[in-house]
């Protein structure tokens, strides 16, 4: 019997969003599981029980049965008391946890026997990206925040000049630049605003950029990136020079975008009532930190308040209100979780196990079978670690080549001499043996390579092919070698002398055929390639 | 009919000015045309002027024009019917002929009792020398072309060919050479002399096929343009034995011309000109990657297909596109400037980004690119456009490996270590078309390919990109 993936309808007052979608159910049951859903799963997401029965998954409308039957639960938000409940001894549960926060969630599922993937303890390397639900929820987060900025902000983003008079752009100042902030940033230039941003971690500012942001520095030197890609806590001159810069950009800024939070910490400060103050009459503030605190002296958390004329969201289910997209994406983290997970594979049923020594999974796994293995070993390697990364780079940079035409810098003295030298020697050698006719050739020699060295240099690399086609068919020159042998004006040159004259004849007959098939051909095909060349 | 001594000295100054205008004109696209028509009008003042100068009879105009009728004939059928992608192969035949006509001429020379009939004992020793130098080039520079012809048409397999004990050989056949010529130049015995000349010219030949074997594929543009410049060396060494000026001034032109071009190409690929000579890259250094483990890229790679590459495409504002010898192989060039005409209705800024040695010939791509009507201005070199990655949305690269590898630069271990690379992976998502996942020449393994923004069309160049195309325009 196949194992069966059962996802419950969150019952989390307000939560719309769902663990899996039809579209992810199809490639589960491809994997080899069984998916069972409850009814009325997807309400909140717009999807209905028809459509998971559509895409082959069961729609159980009995609560308690579906749980006790369950091999694999996929959750969104963390179980409450009753849903631990009626979780069956020894099954797996995947959802966000929250482990740090919540050691009351622990100790229970602990006691249940269960084996728990905490969605949010993902480990931050690059192979786990796909699986990464927390970057896919904050993406969804940061753009949710700049549309309910939009709806109560009460004008345009994009600046425009109507017959009805001039509108200018919103200013949107966004504070923190990870998956959120980023995300919030594109939103909002792609809306049509001026985006400015800040972030802690200098690294980031190309990306700030990327977005079309502007990148807003604290002119206060100090290294923000803490491991595993977040921020960490900053010292006291640092927030002081931050918060000069905050109260500056809020004066100036129409929408204000707060993304700053620090693992295992309440979120910072950052916004104090002053700068709301200070703000213009109908400005927003979007505080997406607020289940943590909120970055916003101001915020309360899942409300929306108007204070100094400034109306503060404080909403702490973003992503659910975009609950589909959320759904879809949170859905296909589960399912890249459950491709590492399956050992085998077959339409009989697969069968999963989790690998200890496979570093996400390791991460994920906060429980295995009633042992709680939370926290996990650091990670071994940072996110984004171009600082670390930096040492090894400049090494290539310095061998980088000067682009042909630059002068190249002067040979050392020593080498200058032993060339030089040598030169000289070989120039003595030729002038003391040589004869006087070869020495005039030789001279016309010399200035030719030097010639050919100056005017070539310079040809741009476009044009190597037709420069080569055309050297080659140049050096069809050497039929005049030939000509000069095919019929030599004999009597008046070398009166007398024997010569096989027929031999001579064929082989410089042939020579010069050979070159004039260069001549012809080489000059045609550099006319030809040449004519392609157009702007 | 015919003009004097001084008129035919003039005519020939006349054009080696014109091919010094021919290379110079060449060196960038406004004035190229031009200097192609400076090197016509120059070639045919100079045989012009040998025809009816001093130095040929009116009996041997029939054997001119007969020889020079057949070689016209086809040269110009040649130069018709070729192919832009079969370009490197074109040149490499062509230098092979000026090798071989070197050898005639040189033999020609030999064995004409005339011409050293007046000669002093010093001359004719100097004279020796230069017909026995000159055969010589032009030997190796035949049988070497030949090879790289072979290699290029794909009639011989391209990677390297090494015997054991290959520089001892090499070595050997530089003795006898030597040993020959000293024997040619002092032995005044017209039997041991054509023994000398003859053993010299197989030895010759033998060690053009030898050295041009064991050079691999992604070497060819190097081996070209040195094939390039021997040829021009070739015809130096026969105007120093004719006595000819003009035979030498063009001869080092070229000669020259191709010692840069070898230069440029060896620069591109950090490599020194002998290691390349001496043959054998991606095997004595292959062992040395696997000696470092840290290299191996960790990962997976992710694959994308053409309908979500259009998708990416269609998203993108700014676009850079790599072309690379896969390009050239499934003559994919016009489907390319299709889907660049797309995007660029579209108002996406579409750039096109060459490596030096891309392909199989300097420039080889740039010719793909004219050819398919790609407007020069929107092709860019290495040094131009490296900056501008961090700042593209999409970088596509086709068919290419070697030089789209970050491993060049990250990693001092790699066999390709601190060889200039285009910086794909700078972009926010990069696209690799490539047939599979077997290395490049360099036989290194890509890191690139396991990047998380970078993502792996497989399959046939032109058919993928035509499936491209199709999904743009949908």
């Amino acid at each position: 019997m196949s194992l069966l993936i059962a996802v419950p309808r969150e019952v989390y007052p307000g939560e719309k969003r769902v663990a899996t979608v039809p579209d992810v159910v199809e490639k589960l049951l491809k994997q080899g599981f069984r998916v069972a859903v409850e009814a009325g799963a997807g309400e909140g997401s717009q999807i209905d029980d028809a459509a998971y029965r559509a895409a082959g998954a069961e729609v159980v409308a009995d609560r308690a049965a579906l749980w006790s039957r369950a091999d694999i639960v996929f959750k969104v938000r963390a179980p409450d008391d009753e849903e631990i409940g009626l979780l069956r001894e020894g099954a797996m549960l995947v959802s966000f946890v929250w482990p740090a926060q919540n050691p009351a969630l622990m100790q229970r599922l602990a006691a249940r026997k269960a084996t728990v993937l905490a969605m949010d303890s993902v480990p931050r390397i690059s192979r786990a990206q796909k699986l990464d639900a927390l970057s896919s929820m904050a993406n969804i987060g940061g753009y949710r925040a700049v549309i309910e900025a939009a709806h109560a902000f009460g004008r345009f983003f994009t600046g425009s000049i109507t017959a009805a008079g001039k509108v200018p752009p919103a200013k949107v100042f966004v504070i923190g630049a990870g998956v959120a902030g980023l995300a919030a940033i594109g939103a909002a230039s792609g809306l049509g605003a001026i985006v400015r941003a800040n972030d802690t971690r200098p690294e980031v500012a190309d990306q700030i950029r990327s977005l079309g942001g502007e990148f807003v520095p604290v002119d206060y030197v100090e290294e923000g990136s803490g491991s595993g890609g977040y921020a960490k806590v900053m010292s006291e001159g640092f927030l002081k020079a931050q918060a000069a810069v905050f109260a500056r950009e809020a004066k100036d800024a129409d929408i204000i975008i707060t993304t700053a939070l620090i693992p295992g910490k309440p979120a910072p400060r950052l916004i104090s009532a002053d700068m709301v103050a200070s703000m213009k009459q109908g400005s927003v503030i979007v505080d997406m930190a607020a289940e943590q605190g909120g970055n916003c002296e101001l915020t309360v958390p899942g409300q929306v308040v108007v204070r100094h004329g400034v109306t503060i969201i404080g909403y702490t289910d973003l992503p659910s209100r975009l609950a589909k997209q959320a759904s879809t994406l949170y859905a296909t983290n589960l399912l890249r979780l459950v491709d590492d997970l399956v050992k085998t594979k077959s339409i009989d049923g697969a069968t999963i196990a989790i690998d200890m020594n496979d570093e996400v999974l390791r991460g994920t796994t906060v429980i295995d079978k009633g042992v709680v293995t939370w926290p996990p070993p650091p990670p071994k390697l940072s996110v984004a670690p171009p600082a670390a990364a930096k040492p090894a780079a400049p090494a290539p940079a310095a061998a980088k080549p000067k682009g042909h035409g630059e002068a190249s810098g002067p040979m050392s003295p020593a080498k200058a001499l032993v060339f030089f030298g040598a030169g000289a020697i070989l120039f003595i050698l030729a002038g003391r043996y040589a004869p006087p006719s070869f020495l005039a050739h030789f001279t016309v020699f010399v200035l030719a390579c030097f010639v050919g060295y100056m005017v070539v240099w310079n040809v741009k690399p476009a044009l190597h092919t037709p420069l080569m086609s055309v050297t080659n068919a140049v050096s069809s020159i050497i039929a005049i070698g030939a000509l000069v042998q095919v019929a030599p004006d004999l009597a008046h040159v070398a009166p007398g002398v024997a010569r096989p004259d027929v031999l001579i004849r064929w082989l410089s007959v042939a020579a010069i055929a050979l070159a004039t098939i260069n001549m012809f051909g080489g000059f045609a095909v550099t006319r030809r390639m040449l004519g392609m060349f157009r702007k | 009919m015919t003009i004097g001594t001084s008129l035919a000295t003039v005519a020939y100054l006349g054009a080696t000015i014109l091919f010094i205008l021919c290379l110079g004109g060449l060196s960038n696209q406004e004035t190229s045309r031009r200097g192609n028509a400076y090197g016509i009008v120059g070639m045919a003042i100079a045989v012009l002027a040998t025809v009816f100068g001093t130095q040929v009879t009116p009996a041997g105009w029939p054997w001119i024009a007969g020889a020079m009728a057949v070689g016209a004939v086809i040269g110009l059928y040649a130069a018709r019917i070729v192919q832009m992608t079969q370009m490197p192969e074109l040149v490499a035949l062509m230098h092979s002929l000026v090798g071989l006509a070197a050898v005639l001429v040189g033999y020609a020379n030999f064995v004409d009792p005339a011409v050293a009939a007046t000669m002093t004992p010093a001359e004719k020793g100097i004279h020796e020398i230069e017909m026995y130098v000159g055969v010589l080039i032009g030997a190796i520079t035949f049988s070497g072309s030949l090879i790289a012809f072979g290699k290029l048409s794909g009639k011989i397999g391209g990677k390297p060919m090494l015997l054991p004990g290959r520089h001892w050989i090499n070595l050997a056949g530089l003795v006898i050479v030597i040993v020959f010529g000293w024997r040619f130049v002092a032995v005044h015995d017209a039997g041991a002399a054509t023994t000398a000349m003859i053993v010299m010219t197989i030895v010759a030949l033998l060690f053009g096929i030898h050295m041009v074997m064991a050079i691999g594929g992604a070497d060819m543009p190097v081996v070209v343009s040195m094939l390039n410049s021997y040829s021009g060396w070739a015809a130096a060494a026969t105007g120093f034995m004719l006595s000819n000026d003009l035979l030498i001034v063009v001869g080092a032109l070229v000669g020259s011309s191709g010692a840069i071009l070898s230069y440029i190409m060896c620069k591109a690929m950090n490599r020194h000109f002998l290691a390349v000579i001496a043959g054998g890259f991606g095997t004595d250094s292959g062992t040395a990657a696997k000696g470092g483990t840290a290299a191996a890229p960790a990962g997976e790679v992710q694959p994308i297909t053409a309908t979500e590459t259009a998708a990416l495409l269609k998203e993108a504002k700014d676009v850079i596109i790599v072309p690379g010898y896969g390009m050239a192989v499934a003559q994919a060039q016009h489907t390319v400037y299709e889907i660049t005409k797309a995007l660029r209705e579209r108002g996406t800024k579409v750039r096109f980004a060459i490596h030096p040695v891309a392909g199989r010939m300097p420039g080889h791509m740039n010719v793909l690119l004219a050819e398919a009507k790609v407007p020069y201005d929107i092709v860019f070199e290495m040094d131009e456009i490296n900056p501008d990655f961090p700042a593209a949305d999409v970088a596509m690269v086709i068919g290419a490996n070697d030089i789209v590898n970050p491993a060049a630069q990250d990693d001092p271990t790699s066999p390709i270590a601190g060889m200039p690379v285009l910086e794909v992976w700078k972009a926010k998502h990069s696209i690799v078309m490539k047939r599979s996942m077997a290395s490049g020449y360099a036989g290194v393994d890509n890191p690139l390919f396991y990047k998380d923004n970078n993502r792996m069309l497989f399959g046939d160049a032109k058919k993928m990109l035509d499936e491209v195309l199709a999904a743009l325009k949908a």
